[in-house]
């Protein structure tokens, strides 16, 4: 319990908190398997995400190859398809890109970022992992259940997602499902109590919220916002499990299935739109802004310039995070809610797109009269601001109440979605990799397969969803496995899903050799050394690479000034580490 | 309010008072709350998460009330008791509520206390608050035989909407369970109490980590919490 550094120097304050009494592991399994170090729970929160990412991925070429070649294959029936639709929202959203961001990014950066040895509780941190993998197995267990997984849509509306008509609504599908979902909730809770602390309560000396890198601020207003909004799905799924194990009827209204009255009656589906999206709408930035905050740091970083209106950017993030919990209604507008209830959510919609805008248009200024060196992340971080301003051009559309409307359900907002935020903050995600794996593995990705993945990943996105908008202007609806001989589907809808699929496979190829990336350039990598973008934040600055257990030697780093120290004017290099001291008194920052 | 903490994390002497010192606190490095330990600052964010679990509770239950087109059940007909011949309604729940709050009192003391480092009167408050934890929950285990006899279902109940036997077994259930957890961990921190865990030191058995007697008050803050749940469950399900 001895403070390292006791002494004000400079400005610095003294530590305020004592030294974090690590926990040394003292074997094989206490070191790798169950570990208490947030690098290695990240470790195992991203392959665990990755690998049933790349389940969801499988599951989104059955279903391409559904609609591209109607009739083809015969083991993609209409019941398989839903079950592949619904899977492969829900891993993708939360499974993956929740945990992935959040546990993943969220671990190993959160204490490296801000100067701490650990997370604040890693026991309790470690528990979050474990509680995350068996709600992934739970997940998987529901595709081996009789009856196969649920089939109901990834938002499983009641009442038909536990009819009998809905595949996995009266076996078992349905309850793995809700039983995985609240699961994931219980360990994501744990995780994010520790997130926060150790933001708000865990920084180093000289670590102000003000000189915390933009992914710090990403990911800490992320984990916020999720510990908020899960809770209303926690609360949907209990009530949902209750009407479909003990016959409640808390959603489910008196219906009439295959002829018979069924026992329900009274309840209320709209209420379950209504928890479901006070906690879906919020869940849209808890994966957009990781991506927000993480491509900020790319950007400037790689541009060797400091981000434009870093304030104005925290800020921006804030406000979208507050804003977000009160524009949950315009995913209903068509659920016949009172039509002043349409005016008032498409207003605060609309009001998002300002701090969502101030946030491109700093990005842009940053690039500006940049030093851009074209590198892997920084590909990614660009195609995120094209894809990201696209998505978010269709979403204008979708919050006016009367345009979105005739576009309901419909293959447009498909690819609205999956633009804003599938693909931007999947681009934003290999970004970071490509960013971060020489800190973890103190090797660089292979550069030749890393352009390949790029440019098929970009140009085939926008090959898959481009056309896709225009398919569903056309009012081609979403989720119906077959569109058959409608009057309204021309020639071109049928050869542009042909197209589509075609682009969706090549992409799913690419994906192929990032993994194969991955391993390979684990021992035949170029050596990167402790800092190999020449980067400020402290994350670069450890001992060692890969950094140790407890992250710093002896002491931890003392903060002396912002992440964006780039290109100083008078300083002898083009960066300027947020732990040196050297030009305090040249006047920089 | 004064600042109680142990682990030599004492504020510097000299801050601004009021709203300047707010955010002063927020602009300085290392800790935003600076009187707050980690364990304090993570056990009131995460009542804070539960908070949103409970009001999202009851507000899908005040939606389920308000929607149904069946009249909803008297709560003062339903939870009477039959004492003496005549129906006093909501008497159960009235000594439920009280001894609940009771509890709080209890627990308040024992973490005074637990500061002074009375180790024999922290034990014994802290088993007093356990025992009426245990108390409220087998006077809610009594009521929930006393209405499942009388017919009352999570999917229907003899006197209208079934949605309030629905909602009355979730509500009062999760809110039961929490104080189950509470009372099992008073136990836990009684027995660290008792052994001298807090003085000596000596590492938890799960976590490897020292312990201090503000264990004590973080306790306290999930058990009032718990409590204050109960205060507004009171308040909408039984007098509504």
């Amino acid at each position: 319990m001895v403070d390292a550094t006791p002494h004000a120097e400079q400005g610095i304050p003294p530590a305020e908190t004592p030294e974090l009494e690590l926990y040394h592991p003292r074997g094989w399994w206490t070191t790798y398997v169950f570990s208490q170090d947030a690098k290695v729970i990240a470790i195992q929160y991203s392959g665990t995400a990755l690998a049933i990412g790349l389940v969801a991925l499988v599951l989104s070429w059955l279903m391409r190859l559904q609609l591209g070649f109607p009739g083809t294959f015969d083991f993609i029936t209409p019941e398989a398809y839903y079950q592949f639709m619904t899977m492969h929202g829900m891993i993708m959203v939360i499974y993956l890109l929740t945990a992935l961001f959040l546990g993943g990014f969220g671990n190993y950066l959160i204490p490296l970022m801000v100067g701490a040895r650990d997370m604040v509780f890693p026991y309790v941190n470690m528990l979050s992992y474990w509680i995350y993998l068996l709600a992934v197995l739970v997940l998987v267990a529901s595709f081996f259940a009789p009856g196969g997984p649920t089939g109901a849509g990834w938002t499983l509306y009641p009442p038909q997602v536990i009819l009998s008509g809905t595949p996995g609504g009266q076996g078992a599908g349905i309850v793995l499902m809700l039983v995985s979902l609240i699961l994931f909730i219980i360990g994501f809770t744990m995780g994010g109590l520790n997130y926060v602390v150790t933001v708000i309560q865990g920084r180093t000396r000289g670590m102000t919220l003000m000189r915390m890198p933009l992914t710090v601020w990403g990911i800490f207003t992320a984990t916020v916002m999720a510990l908020l909004a899960f809770p209303a799905l926690f609360v949907a799924c209990v009530m949902m499990l209750f009407d479909r194990l003990l016959g409640t009827s808390f959603f489910m209204p008196a219906l009439v299935e295959m002829g018979e009255l069924m026992s329900y009656g009274g309840g209320s589906p709209i209420l379950f739109q209504h928890l479901f999206w006070f906690f879906g709408h919020p869940e849209v930035y808890i994966v957009a802004l990781p991506a927000f905050g993480i491509v900020s740091d790319l950007i400037s970083t790689h541009a060797r310039k400091n981000i434009f209106g870093y304030r104005m950017m925290v800020w921006a993030i804030v406000i979208i995070g507050a804003l977000s919990f009160v524009v949950w209604a315009h995913h209903m507008y068509v659920s016949g809610m009172h039509p002043w209830f349409g005016f008032f959510f498409a207003t605060t919609t609309l009001i998002i797109a300002i701090p969502t805008a101030i946030k491109v248009y700093n990005w842009v200024l940053t690039l500006w009269r940049g030093d851009i060196h074209l590198t892997l992340p920084m590909l990614f971080a660009l195609a995120f601001i094209v894809t990201f301003v696209n998505g978010g051009l269709t979403g204008l559309f979708l919050g006016n109440v009367v345009v979105d409307v005739p576009l309901s359900d419909t293959m447009f907002v498909v690819a609205h979605f999956h633009m804003v935020m599938g693909v931007a903050p999947v681009l934003v995600v290999f970004g970071a990799i490509y960013h971060w794996y020489p800190k973890i593995t103190g090797r660089m990705l292979n550069e030749a397969m890393g352009q390949f993945h790029f440019w098929v990943t970009f140009v085939g996105a926008y090959a898959i969803f481009f056309p896709m908008h225009y398919v569903g202007l056309v009012g081609v609806p979403r989720r119906y496995p077959e569109l058959g001989d409608v009057a309204f589907a021309t020639d071109s809808v049928h050869s542009l899903n042909a197209f589509i699929t075609i682009a969706a496979l090549t992409v799913g190829f690419a994906q192929m050799v990032f993994l194969f990336n991955l391993v390979w350039s684990l021992r035949n990598g170029r050596e990167a050394g402790g800092n190999p973008w020449r980067a400020t934040s402290l994350e670069w600055q450890t001992p060692t690479t890969p950094p140790p257990h407890g992250n710093w030697g002896a002491e931890r780093p003392v903060v002396y000034r912002w992440a964006y120290d780039y290109s100083v004017p008078g300083a002898p290099e083009d960066f300027i580490a947020q732990n040196d001291p050297g030009s305090r008194h040249r006047g920089a920052v | 309010m004064a600042e109680t903490t142990l682990d030599g994390t004492a504020p510097e002497q000299s801050r601004p008072a009021g709203l300047r010192g707010v955010a002063a606190d927020w602009a300085s490095d290392q800790r935003a709350f600076k009187s707050a330990s980690w364990g304090k600052a993570m056990m009131w964010i995460f009542l804070l998460s539960d908070t949103f679990i409970f009001g999202c509770f009851l507000l899908a239950y005040m939606t389920a009330r308000m929607s149904t087109t069946v009249p909803w059940p008297n709560a003062s007909e339903v939870f009477a008791l039959h004492i003496g011949g005549v129906e006093v309604p909501l008497i159960l729940i009235a000594i439920m509520t009280f001894v609940l709050i009771s509890s709080s009192g209890s627990m308040a003391i024992a973490v005074n206390f637990a500061y002074r480092r009375n180790r024999r009167a922290t034990v014994a408050l802290l088993l007093v608050t356990a025992l009426l934890g245990a108390t409220f929950v087998g006077m809610q285990a009594f009521e929930w035989t006393k209405l499942i006899s009388e017919g009352v279902r999570p999917w229907g109940n003899p006197w209208g909407a079934a949605q309030f036997g629905s909602s009355f077994f979730m509500i009062t259930g999760f809110h039961g369970t929490h104080v189950t957890f509470g009372v099992i961990f008073l136990l836990i921190v009684a027995r660290k109490v008792w052994r001298g865990d807090y003085d000596d030191g000596a590492r938890g058995f799960f976590t490897s980590r020292r312990g201090d007697y503000e264990h004590v008050e973080i306790m306290g803050l999930y058990w009032h919490f718990v409590d204050l749940v109960w205060v507004f469950i009171f308040a909408f399900f039984y007098l509504w």
